[in-house]
């Protein structure tokens, strides 16, 4: 048991977390930013489409920081106190999001308007906290302007990114005027997450010489990953321009196999963009000043975790699986 | 000073935030066994009124789970933000505790709520029994890693030291900690007295308005009855679990007790204004011997002072008003379920002078819960961790400037969120539910989706 590089093996659980969060709230996060582009009717059923999930899908995040804290003890409080704003501004729109979300249900008139609008607000904040704590973070909590200016763009990106999954996420399970208006917002996302994507490449070559170093190890990988995220890029762009045609030109023939594409290339561009940065960063827990080895919580508290985690994540995934397979389909109300 | 400062505003914060994720989690964590039982008797009887019942208070539980959900999540957060010399040092006992909460409750809370509130029409009864019934189970398994980790800060044991680090020697002696069985006994009975007067008092508001709504009467009734059977109980649970405080945390209870000298026939402070800083008691009314009878059981039983602690002192004043405060809401919570059941057997119908005192105690079970976490909490003051960790040890760096911004803003969306709750779930459940339309839709529903 010794013999395992326990460090590691919580590494890989808590990138799998966040990238589990990022995924699936990044969908319904998504929908809660689109909610005031949509008509009142359009709304009802784009909160109907995450209903069953949304709540699930935040409790990743608690994971990603529950690992962090019991894995790196001393990078949770290093990285929540350096990120103190951000974190905090973050909850805040969480908290007015998961609370809209029932409260609008239960009102009438302007009341549900305000909490429609709470809703939205709350979504987009929380969005652009997460990617500005993804910034400041990358950049190792620096403090200069070009720092901040950095981290907006990854908040800028971030968004972008969770309005393309959120977009995506309507393609397949909506139908009529709602799907088509999803296909046009899935590409605005898409130019967010292209600009931002490029300028933080760019960015991050030019200033942070750890993670140029690190990139230059491995001329492949910086080529590929790059390529494949045009690749994806560009064919998710097509693919819901194709989508938006059908869809305007009626008398639409059996969509349904391609409906859920777009999403699933959301989902790689976010795969890619995370092994890219996960590869970028590693060894680090906190940049370029402790590793994952030096963070490490003891062992024997590593290995309860581990054993516990070996049972019961197969179990979380299969019940999870039940639940989007229970709620399968288009969302009609 | 400054450090003085962030200490107080780091506390006060963490305290805003841990009271107000207690409140929505002493209502779910016992409703979603209400609603366990609503549920079966659906399934059973097959009569609209349990259907109506369940799918009231079902909505109730879903707007109670969403703000305790997003209360927690701020909590996962503020470990680290207000508190990470805590992490740095027991980080290897609460964290394993804390992560195994998440994996075996919170996502089987989280996954099987969505396939209660939504799922009715979608799979078959059996599964959707099913699913309300997990959803029960995760928020207990949940209050037990929880509480779990709470008591071991009250009673550390199981722990051995690595080098520097301080290291689990058994998982079990951690988990098993001397407090935490009555503690766990004592949060499920609050939790459930708690439920049961929030869905009593309400049901009893709507049978103020309709008084032949049989929804809110079976309502009313399980409240009632769930009241008046673990109301006593938790009187037993909440003496017990004194008598192990005392063993384990006697400065704790001469602070309840405000009992600064070391003495035989210790008094029974009834009321008095406590001064903490010349360390005594002013305007006492006292029953002379009879704290020693209670703890003791026998009145010339010697009890511990405050002054035996030094400088270990808890703050005196909020622990012992607290302790009033709680006791004295039992007392009245326990007559008035007695009351309210024993009057109404044979199925006589309650009176509208019973039903106005029960829609008033709707939330006294809140009062007595935060008091009660008070006592607990305060009066493990000043260590974090008992013996161990003291809480000025464990605060962050952040500046008091920072801390006092996020207060006010902690507290402003709280206070909505508050108000806002009790008007919603008031007005939901003074509105009650049109079981026949509620049906008739389930009809067209799953004629739809058969079709």
């Amino acid at each position: 048991m010794s013999a395992l590089d326990l460090p590691l093996i919580f590494t890989g659980l808590m990138g799998f977390a966040i990238l589990a969060y990022v995924v699936l709230d990044g969908y319904d996060l998504g929908v809660g930013i689109l909610l005031p582009a949509a008509t009142p009717c359009e709304q009802n059923i784009m909160v109907s489409s995450i209903g069953p999930f949304w709540d699930a899908n935040e409790t990743w995040l608690v994971l990603g920081i529950g690992l962090l804290l019991v894995a790196f003890p001393v990078a949770h409080g290093m990285v929540l106190t350096a990120l103190y704003l951000p974190v905090l501004v973050m909850l805040i729109g969480l908290i007015l999001r998961g609370v809209a979300f029932e409260f609008r249900v239960k009102a009438q008139g302007w009341h549900r308007e305000l909490w429609n609008w709470l809703f939205g607000c709350g979504s987009i904040i929380a969005a652009l906290a997460q990617g500005l704590m993804l910034g400041l973070y990358v950049v190792g909590f620096a403090h200069g302007v070009g720092d901040y200016l950095f981290a907006a763009v990854v908040a800028l990106g971030v968004a972008g990114g969770y309005v393309m999954l959120g977009g995506a996420w309507l393609i397949a399970r909506t139908e009529g005027t709602l799907q088509h208006s999803a296909t046009r917002w899935t590409r605005w996302g898409q130019i967010g997450v292209a600009l931002g994507l490029l300028l933080v490449i760019v960015g991050t070559a030019l200033e942070n010489s750890t993670i140029r170093e690190k990139w230059l190890q491995l001329p492949m990988l910086l080529l590929l990953l790059p390529l494949a995220l045009i690749a994806v890029w560009s064919w998710v762009w097509h693919a819901t321009r194709r989508l938006e045609h059908r869809l305007a030109g009626s008398s639409c023939a059996n969509l349904s196999k391609h409906e859920w594409m777009p999403f699933f290339g959301a989902v790689s561009i976010y795969v890619i963009a995370f092994l890219g940065l996960g590869y970028s960063l590693f060894p680090y827990i906190v940049v370029a000043r402790l590793t994952i080895w030096q963070a490490a919580a003891h062992p024997s508290s590593l290995r309860f975790v581990l054993i516990g985690a070996l049972i019961v994540l197969p179990m979380i995934l299969a019940y999870s699986v039940f639940s989007y397979y229970v709620f399968r389909g288009k969302v009609r109300e | 000073m400054e450090n003085t400062d962030a200490l107080w505003l780091a506390r006060a914060q963490f305290g805003l935030n841990i009271a107000f994720h207690i409140l929505f989690v002493s209502i779910s964590l016992a409703l979603s066994w209400i609603l366990v039982y609503l549920r079966i008797q659906y399934a059973r009887t097959g009569k609209a009124r349990w259907r109506s019942a369940f799918n009231l208070w079902t909505r109730v539980f879903a707007l109670t789970f969403a703000v305790g959900v997003v209360s927690g999540i701020v909590m996962s957060f503020q470990f680290g933000t207000n508190w990470p010399g805590y992490m740095n040092t027991v980080g290897n006992i609460a964290g394993p505790l804390l992560a195994f909460e998440v994996l075996t409750a919170f996502f089987l809370e989280a996954a099987f709520l969505g396939v209660m509130l939504y799922g009715f029409n979608r799979v078959p009864g059996w599964v959707h029994v099913g699913a309300t019934l997990l959803v029960a189970i995760g928020t207990t398994v949940s209050a037990f890693w929880i509480l779990a980790l709470n008591s071991w800060m009250q009673t550390p044991v199981g722990y051995t030291h690595d080098g520097h680090e301080l290291i689990s020697a058994s998982w079990l002696q951690v988990i098993f900690n001397p407090s935490f069985p009555l503690r766990l006994v004592h949060m499920l009975i609050a939790s459930g007295v708690t439920a049961a007067f929030v869905v009593a008092g309400l049901s009893a508001l709507r049978l103020l308005r309709a008084p032949s709504d049989k929804a809110a009467y079976i309502s009313w009734r399980t409240g009632a009855v769930m009241a008046a059977v673990l109301a006593p109980a938790q009187a037993l649970v909440g003496d017990l679990h004194g008598l192990s405080t005392l063993e384990h945390q006697p400065a704790k209870v001469a602070a309840m007790e405000a009992l600064w000298e070391t003495r035989a026939q210790a008094p029974l402070v009834l009321f008095a204004t406590v001064n903490q800083a010349e360390q005594r008691n002013e305007h006492v009314i006292a029953l002379p011997g009879f704290s020693s009878l209670i703890l003791r059981h026998r009145f010339d039983g010697e009890v511990k002072g405050l002054k035996e602690f030094a400088p270990d002192i808890p703050p005196v004043a909020p622990v012992f008003y607290a302790f009033r405060v709680m006791v004295g809401l039992g007392v009245l919570m326990i007559a008035l379920a007695l009351w309210g059941v024993l009057r109404t057997r044979h199925g006589r119908q309650p009176s509208r002078v019973m039903l106005r005192i029960f829609a008033l105690f709707a939330f006294s079970g809140w009062a007595a819960v935060v008091a009660g976490w008070m006592v607990t909490e305060i009066g493990r003051q000043p260590w974090l961790v008992y013996g161990m960790l003291r809480t000025k040890d464990a605060v962050g760096p952040i500046s008091p400037a920072r801390l006092g911004a996020s207060l006010t803003a902690y507290l402003i969306v709280y206070g909505i969120l508050l108000l806002s709750y009790i008007v919603v779930i008031t007005h939901l459940a003074r509105s009650g539910l049109h079981a026949s339309s509620e049906l008739h839709k389930d009809k067209a529903l799953s004629q739809a989706s058969a079709s």
